[in-house]
């Protein structure tokens, strides 16, 4: 059974409960992915599928190869099964995988910051603005004692290269599947930026479904 | 695909058309305790955002000499009904300068239209 699907990142917007409270919504579009490869225990080592997402205009052709006739893919992402794959090669994957209600985990590659101090990268206060500071506002501080032990601990967190990396986001709700246009409203915010590829999965922890909040019994006075 | 495309933002037909400057009043339902009930807000509008899911009017009087704001968004389901008493003639989008001014100060800078535009 296929847990996964590949999608877009198109954009945050808000949604009106009927309570009135405001809903926070990720919507992807996901899908429809093409199987084109099947990988076994028995061959690989492993079980998994290879999904397809996205019409390419051209591909080298090693690629092209591996493709047959199942079209050209833009993307080609592995998705690993915890049993033996049960579709075929050709197969489609929607979002109809996903229910509302349903937790999903995505991961994206995350928006580059380059090279980022600390104050941007690990939150660090940085030195005080007045009382005679020079050139300290947004310094580290010390890194480490001196001649004993001599040398800067390893790992110690420092200014350097952040973002436009893999980043995983758990648990999101699925607030809406419309497989009609393939779209996923997701709660909550997920990594990357717009037009990002997403790698959607159902979350290992599925919640069960919290029950409806009980309704103040209240007089309308009329809509 | 752009998001505003995607996700189509219904217009609250309940609501008309505000604009800056103009008196509006405002029912809307809360919760208290677990009673509903419905309360009024009076005010000059001071903005207005019109754009997307979030799109809001901010409304401003002043209460017992202390200024009092409240931003109602346009699509919440709370809103029971929103009425424009004055429309104002103003040559601003966002009257924040209103903020700085005080009793007929305040007052002038909102003047009603013409008889026959405000039906």
């Amino acid at each position: 059974m296929i847990k996964g699907i590949l999608g877009r990142k198109v954009g945050m917007t808000q949604l009106f409960t009927k309570e009135g409270t405001v809903e926070v919504v990720t919507v992807v579009e996901a899908g429809p992915c093409t199987v084109t490869q099947i990988k076994t225990a028995a061959k690989e080592g492993y079980n998994a599928v290879q999904l397809g997402f996205t019409a390419a205009k051209r591909l080298n052709g090693p690629e092209k190869g591996h493709l047959g006739k199942l079209g050209l893919f833009k993307h080609l992402r592995e998705f690993r099964l915890d049993e033996a794959p049960d579709v075929e090669v050709g197969h489609k994957v929607d979002v109809t995988l996903f229910q509302p209600g349903d937790l999903v985990d995505v991961s994206g590659l995350s928006k580059g910051r380059g090279f980022a101090g600390v104050v941007k990268r690990h939150h660090f206060a940085g030195g005080p603005k007045t009382h005679g500071q020079s050139d300290r506002h947004r310094a580290p501080g010390a890194i480490g004692s001196g001649t004993t032990p001599g040398h800067i601990v390893k790992g110690l967190r420092m200014a350097g290269h952040m973002g436009n990396q893999r980043v995983t986001v758990k648990c999101l709700e699925v607030v809406k599947a419309d497989p009609d246009r393939n779209l996923l409203l997701l709660k909550g915010a997920v990594p990357g930026a717009k037009d990002g590829l997403l790698e959607i999965r159902k979350s290992k922890k599925q919640v069960a479904k919290k029950p409806e909040a009980a309704k103040p019994e209240a007089k309308k006075p009329g809509k | 695909m752009d998001i505003k495309t995607v996700v189509e933002t219904k217009v609250n037909e309940n609501i008309p058309k505000i604009n800056p400057g103009d008196t509006v009043k405002v029912k809307m339902k809360i919760i208290e305790g677990d009673q509903e009930r419905s309360q009024t807000f009076e005010g000059v509008a001071i903005r207005v955002r019109r754009s997307g899911a979030g799109a809001n009017f901010t409304l401003r009087k002043v209460f017992h000499g202390v200024g009092v704001e409240r931003t109602f968004p346009f699509n919440s389901p709370r809103l029971e009904k929103v009425e424009v008493l004055r429309y104002g003639k103003v040559r601003r989008a966002k009257l924040h300068y209103l903020r700085q001014l005080s009793g007929k100060m305040a007052r002038q800078k909102v003047k009603s239209k013409s008889k026959d535009e405000l039906r």
